[in-house]
């Protein structure tokens, strides 16, 4: 029967969580179709415990290309890979993360397969009858929820926003096969070459990746006080985010700022310090798990789409809050 | 150099307000933009062309009022634009206009570099770019945040993603599809708009592309609308108030309990619960 697949992600040889996340969603898609759920895993020097993980939360088979050639992402090598995968194995359905790599590579690998796919999406389902996949995807900055399917191509494909499902407890009963594929010369594209890494200063994760992201805006009032934020943010054990406001101001970088022209986010806590809300910030937010407003304005627009807001200066309430977490970590 | 820049005709999305009762967007006046982050892909073609000369081309596929969008392409400082319109066009899904734009392209003559805009605002995809790498068989080179080039055949760029800055050499000819970072968007001088008044814009059908009909159109497009749900704009928000330090303590003490009661608390050293 034809498999239902997920594109796993490695960094320097070590499984990302998203590989988990998506396997969660592949053993619903899996266990409605009674198939199995195959993982696709193109790196180098793969961690074999990250291997063992990867069946540990729900995968029955992987496929694994091991070569110096996929140590970094490309898009030339990784979709000829991919594609010839695909012609061979045919899964019904293939799913990866809308991180950079997933909405670089499935694209690319739609067009040469002719599959339909379907970016972002943040719920996944099977059609009664038909055994359709159904892709829902927030659009029009959110104001929206359309579900899409493939009827008459195959795969169908779909990548999936980071942190809009957790991963499956571990089993370390689970059983999965894995089978080593080993890469051809035919696929050594090098039209693009990786020279290197740079990372910005004080960021560990990126926001799409972060579990709680703290942002501040126009309220903050100053780059100064933007400290505030990252001190909060720290506390919190979270991630900085900004509105574009602050990125303009140049109070925060461009990798920090959440909405429409810069990230869409989902993280189980989003705490917004000063932003009114403007459309295009809160089309970034829409699929974060609990939204928290600290605003001196009950009417900001933020407030329509929060779960919690408190209502006053925050230059009164920040230090509140810090106090409040100092004094956590002593207990 | 001959750079292609496809854009995209979306709505306003800065002066929409929800309508809190059916949770739909209320378009006010429904005005038409180009899509704001393909401003930056404009703009880092005209900083190619001023450093290495060439010619850069706007191109679109749309109704036949996008071509609002190509003349502010062309007020900008694009040489040419072409706007590819055609009913049997509508309908189209990423693949079906990642298709056509490669077909016209294709009948353009292949460009050294196509650039565009990381996403659309509205439709928020991001598939045009990558596949038009695909199709046209050119290398892929996304989330671009700065750009040189090295020779006449290779350029170094960097990627933000998500483990930072990536740093990469890309052989020519490439498709870019670039992040805000890249540059600041210039805007349309007079000279400019005049220019954009008396530069022809050619209108393409499908015919004049030589598309197959069976890949455009709805017709061509592998996906399908099923429903359309407008999600609940109101999560029913707890507000409390923090007018002094009284009030401020309780406020915070509430927060707590609230963050607690849904596990999102930290516990000893920013750890989670």
């Amino acid at each position: 029967m034809h498999e239902v697949w997920i594109i796993a992600e490695e960094n320097e040889g070590k499984i990302k969580e998203i590989s988990y996340e998506l396997l969660a969603r592949g053993r619903a898609l899996a266990d409605t179709l009674k198939v199995e759920l195959g993982s696709v895993v193109l790196g180098h020097c793969i961690q074999p415990s990250g291997l063992d993980a990867l069946i540990a939360h729900g995968s029955d088979r992987l496929y694994v290309v091991d070569d110096k050639a996929l140590a970094t992402f490309s898009c030339e090598r990784y979709a000829l890979v991919l594609e010839s995968l695909i012609t061979t194995q045919k899964p019904q359905i293939v799913i990866a993360g809308a991180t950079t790599m997933g909405r670089t590579l499935m694209p690319y690998v739609a067009v040469r397969t002719h599959a339909g796919l379907t970016a972002d999406c943040t719920e996944l389902g099977i059609e009664e009858g038909s055994g359709n996949l159904l892709q829902t995807r927030p659009a029009i900055g959110g104001n929206i929820m359309a579900t899409i399917k493939t009827p008459n191509h195959r795969p169908q494909m779909a990548t999936v926003r980071p942190r809009s499902t957790r991963a499956l407890p571990i089993d370390l009963q689970r059983r999965g096969l894995i089978e080593y594929i080993p890469f051809l010369r035919e696929w050594d594209d090098g039209r693009l070459e990786v020279l290197g890494l740079r990372k910005p200063e004080g960021q560990q994760l990126s926001i799409e990746e972060a579990d709680m992201v703290v942002s501040g805006g126009r309220g903050m009032k100053k780059r100064d006080n933007f400290q505030l934020i990252e001190r909060l943010a720290r506390l919190f054990g979270a991630q900085v985010g900004a509105s574009r406001d602050a990125v303009d101001r140049g109070w925060a970088s461009y990798p920090h700022q959440v909405g429409l022209s810069g990230k869409t986010i989902s993280p189980r806590l989003y705490l917004a310090v000063g932003i009114s809300g403007a459309v295009q910030h809160l089309a970034g937010i829409k699929t974060a798990g609990c939204i928290v407003a600290i605003n001196s304005d009950e009417h900001a627009n933020l407030l329509d789409i929060a779960d919690f807001a408190i209502v006053g200066d925050l230059f009164s309430i920040l230090p509140q809050i810090e106090r409040h977490l100092e004094q956590r970590s002593k207990v | 150099m001959y750079i292609i820049i496809p854009i995209k005709q979306v709505p306003e999305t800065g002066d929409v307000q929800m309508d809190k009762e059916s949770g739909t967007m209320i378009r006010s006046g429904s005005k038409s933009i180009v899509n704001p982050l393909d401003l930056y892909a404009l703009e880092a073609g005209l900083r190619l062309k001023a450093l290495h000369g060439g010619r850069v081309i706007a191109i679109t596929m749309g109704p036949v009022s996008a071509v609002k969008a190509l003349k502010e392409a062309l007020s900008m400082g694009c040489d040419e634009a072409l706007h590819l319109s055609d009913r049997a066009f509508g309908g189209s899904d990423t693949w079906a206009t990642s298709y056509v734009l490669s077909k016209a392209i294709e009948k353009l003559g292949k460009p050294d570099l196509i650039i565009t805009g990381e996403r659309a605002t509205d439709g928020d995809t991001g598939q045009v770019g990558p596949a038009l790498a695909s199709w046209l068989d050119m290398t892929l080179v996304s989330y671009v945040s700065s750009l040189e080039m090295e020779d006449g055949n290779h350029l170094l760029a960097e990627r933000l993603i998500e483990e930072g800055y990536q740093k990469v050499r890309a052989t020519l000819p490439a498709v870019l599809t670039v992040v805000k970072e890249i540059a600041c968007p210039r805007l349309p001088t007079l000279a400019g708009k005049k220019r954009s008044m008396v530069t022809p814009i050619p209108v393409w059908t499908a015919m004049d592309i030589e598309a197959d009909p069976a890949c455009i159109g709805l017709k061509g497009s592998p996906t399908r609308v099923v429903k359309i749900e407008s999600p609940s704009v109101s999560r029913h928000c707890k507000v409390v108030h923090a007018l002094d330090d009284a009030s401020t303590a309780d406020a915070v003490e509430q927060l707590f309990s609230f963050l607690e009661e849904r596990g999102l608390a930290p516990l000893k050293g920013g750890q989670h619960a």
